[in-house]
């Protein structure tokens, strides 16, 4: 399978700061691939530069053989229909219901009919596992759970090929998360989506990922879930084997 | 349009694209379908291009047709994967209840309407009250002890509201002089009394326009940034998060923002006076050839020992009112941005409203006063 996304040689620099030096990586069709790293260590700055929001001081980024890093926002309309985000704190337009929030973007690329837009919109509701009454609701009478469902149906609004998931599962319960976790498994198969996440949820990497990437000292390591456990790094030893982690895979152990 | 009729009508044969970019041609075409002469069709689905969900709802609704007017329907090679997944997505479904908000006629809409304006603006002005109340009493607390009139941020309310206003007060109270100056001069030529274009300009500058115009900017200027702050605050749960940690957000927000004001606004006035007497000055000496310390005297004689008082003591009502309309109306933020916006427009006109009016009821008061 080709490489969907292809970043190469990625430097982000913010004063004397280096974020990125060098730092290389590749999203294969079909894959759920997890970013992971340390606090400060740029998984956010990556993942806007791979969304064109934020121009690199060197490397590229080729989503779908298509360059992002040095484009003009006009010719990077084509390329940004192609996948869609998930905002970590959804990023829902609060003036907006649920049901626009998702329209939104359709009306935006496509010349639908209202009547159809309504319900492409309401299919997405639905899809991601909310009853169709959401659909009237506004951001802000929506619990955290369902923020992070209606992210994730204005992010599929579009039928991308790609989805950006940006810390999917933060702030849900333990429950809520596996259910998300689900959802975006199902979803991905079901539609054949290459889903690139940043996440700190170990339950996740575990749960959904087919692949790791670890950002440490400004490069990338990848590797599927089990090569990077083993890996010998002592952060990821660490992120890996810590007494959080230990917990959690004494636990499944046991369970097993 | 990518399917035809094949067969005498027994098999509708799909190709091309079927994703949400050919949505616009699609969905006409496939309503427009004649409805099949065979009491069976067959789909035959084997030569589409791409399929998504947006093709695939459409296509799944013109199933739906078919079926409901009774022909069987068959899919070659086998249905799309993608219209079982929406059928699992839309099981179950209940569609979204009617909404109960019929449309009115025009008597009881209109009715309808005057009742929801009354309910609110009596619940608005509840809030200001309470509002004022709740202020009141914080003043009241803090004025106790240094600590709680936080002296720090005040003085960056000064700075803020005061010293970098500077600039753009002193500029309009200047070339508002030179316009009354101008005028005046005008005016009072016909009469041969260019004299009093000075007594007309310190008067007016004194009492009335420094004040005023000061106010009204520092409206525009503070106020909507008092609205926008503590609205954004709001949205971002900064003021709850104040009052989880015991602070009072009165306290810390509104009380230093207002104490700010009452300081900054009554130094830019004096600041006001002296531009605009110094824009009078230099129009009475261009228009009317009245040299500078024959300016000075005549200003001197224009002028009652209450005419600057007069002016000066409204500046800290002004402040106050400008202050609590911008502090309060941030205050009511609560959900969108959408509010944040329309609440930051609602401070800036309520507070230059206001301040027009009781510049209104001073004006009668002195009046009365015989000032």
């Amino acid at each position: 399978m080709g490489a969907v996304i292809e970043v190469r040689g990625i430097v982000n620099r913010f004063g004397s700061q280096v974020v990125h030096d060098g730092l290389d990586l590749e999203v294969r069709a079909g894959e759920v691939f997890s970013i992971v790293g340390g606090s400060g260590s740029g998984k956010s700055v990556l993942l806007r530069t791979m969304l064109g929001l934020q121009r690199p001081a060197g490397g590229t980024v080729r989503i779908e053989g298509h360059e992002v890093t040095h484009q003009p926002e006009q010719a990077l309309r084509a390329v940004k229909r192609r996948y869609g985000v998930m905002f970590q704190r959804g990023a829902l337009f609060s003036s907006l219901t649920v049901a626009q929030n998702v329209e939104l973007p359709i009306r935006e690329h496509f010349p639908v009919t209202p009547e159809l837009a309504g319900e492409l919109a309401l299919l997405r509701v639905r899809m991601v596992g909310l009853a169709a009454d959401a659909a009237s609701k506004y951001p802000a009478e929506l619990s955290g759970g369902m923020t992070k469902r209606v992210a994730l149906a204005r992010a599929l609004a579009l039928d991308p090929a790609i989805l950006f998931l940006d810390e999917p599962t933060s702030g849900l319960d333990p429950i809520s998360a596996a259910a998300f976790d689900a959802l975006v498994l199902e979803l991905q198969r079901s539609l054949g989506l290459t889903v690139v996440m940043i996440t700190h949820d170990l339950d996740t990497i575990f749960r959904v990922s087919n692949r790791v990437g670890v950002i440490v000292d400004g490069r990338m390591i990848t590797g599927t879930v089990g090569e990077i456990v083993d890996s010998g790094h002592p952060w990821i030893r660490e992120y890996f084997h810590g007494e959080r982690s230990r917990a959690l895979r004494g636990k499944a152990g046991a369970d097993g | 349009m990518p399917f035809e009729i094949e067969d005498g009508g027994s098999r509708l044969r799909l190709h091309g694209r079927w994703t949400v970019a050919e949505a616009a041609a699609l969905g006409p075409g496939l309503d427009a379908l004649p409805a099949p002469d065979a009491r069976a069709l067959v789909l035959d689905a084997a030569g589409i291009e791409a399929l998504d969900l947006t093709g695939a709802w459409l296509l799944r609704a013109a199933e739906a047709r078919l079926l409901a007017a009774g022909t069987r329907v068959s899919w070659l090679p086998a249905r799309p994967g993608q219209l079982d997944f929406i059928d699992r997505a839309m099981a179950d479904d209940r569609t979204p209840p009617p909404s109960d908000d019929e449309p009115l006629s025009v008597v009881s809409g209109t009715l309808h309407g005057i009742g929801r304006v009354t309910v609110l603006a009596r619940e608005g002005a509840l809030d200001a009250l309470g509002f004022v109340g709740i202020v009141t009493l914080g003043f009241g607390r803090a004025v106790s002890s240094l600590k709680r009139l936080r002296l720090p941020s005040i003085a960056r309310h000064v700075y803020e509201t005061g010293l970098t206003a500077v600039p753009i007060v002193s500029l309009i109270a200047f070339l508002i002089a030179v316009i009354v100056a101008y005028i005046g001069a005008q005016q009072l030529r016909q009469f041969g009394g260019e004299i009093f274009v000075v007594d007309l300009v310190t008067v007016s500058v004194l009492r009335e326009l420094g004040v005023l115009l000061t106010a009204i900017i520092v409206a525009g200027r503070s106020g909507s940034a008092f609205a926008a702050e503590i609205g954004a605050m709001k949205l971002n749960e900064e003021v709850d998060a104040l009052r989880a940690m015991g602070m009072d957000p009165v306290e810390v927000l509104v009380l230093p923002r207002i104490l700010g004001l009452v300081i900054a606004l009554p130094a830019l006035t004096v600041l006001a006076d002296a531009m605009g007497l110094a824009g009078g000055a230099l129009l009475s000496w261009y228009l009317v050839d009245i040299p500078l310390n024959q300016y000075v005297e005549r200003v001197q004689g224009a002028i009652a020992d209450t005419t600057f008082w007069v002016g000066i003591i409204k500046a800290p009502v002004f402040a106050v009112l400008i202050a609590t309309v911008g502090t309060l109306r941030g205050m009511q933020v609560r959900t969108s941005s959408r509010e944040l916006g329309r609440l930051t427009t609602v401070a800036v006109v309520q507070s230059i409203f206001l301040v027009i009016l009781a510049d209104a009821v001073f004006a009668v008061i002195f009046m009365e006063l015989d000032i």
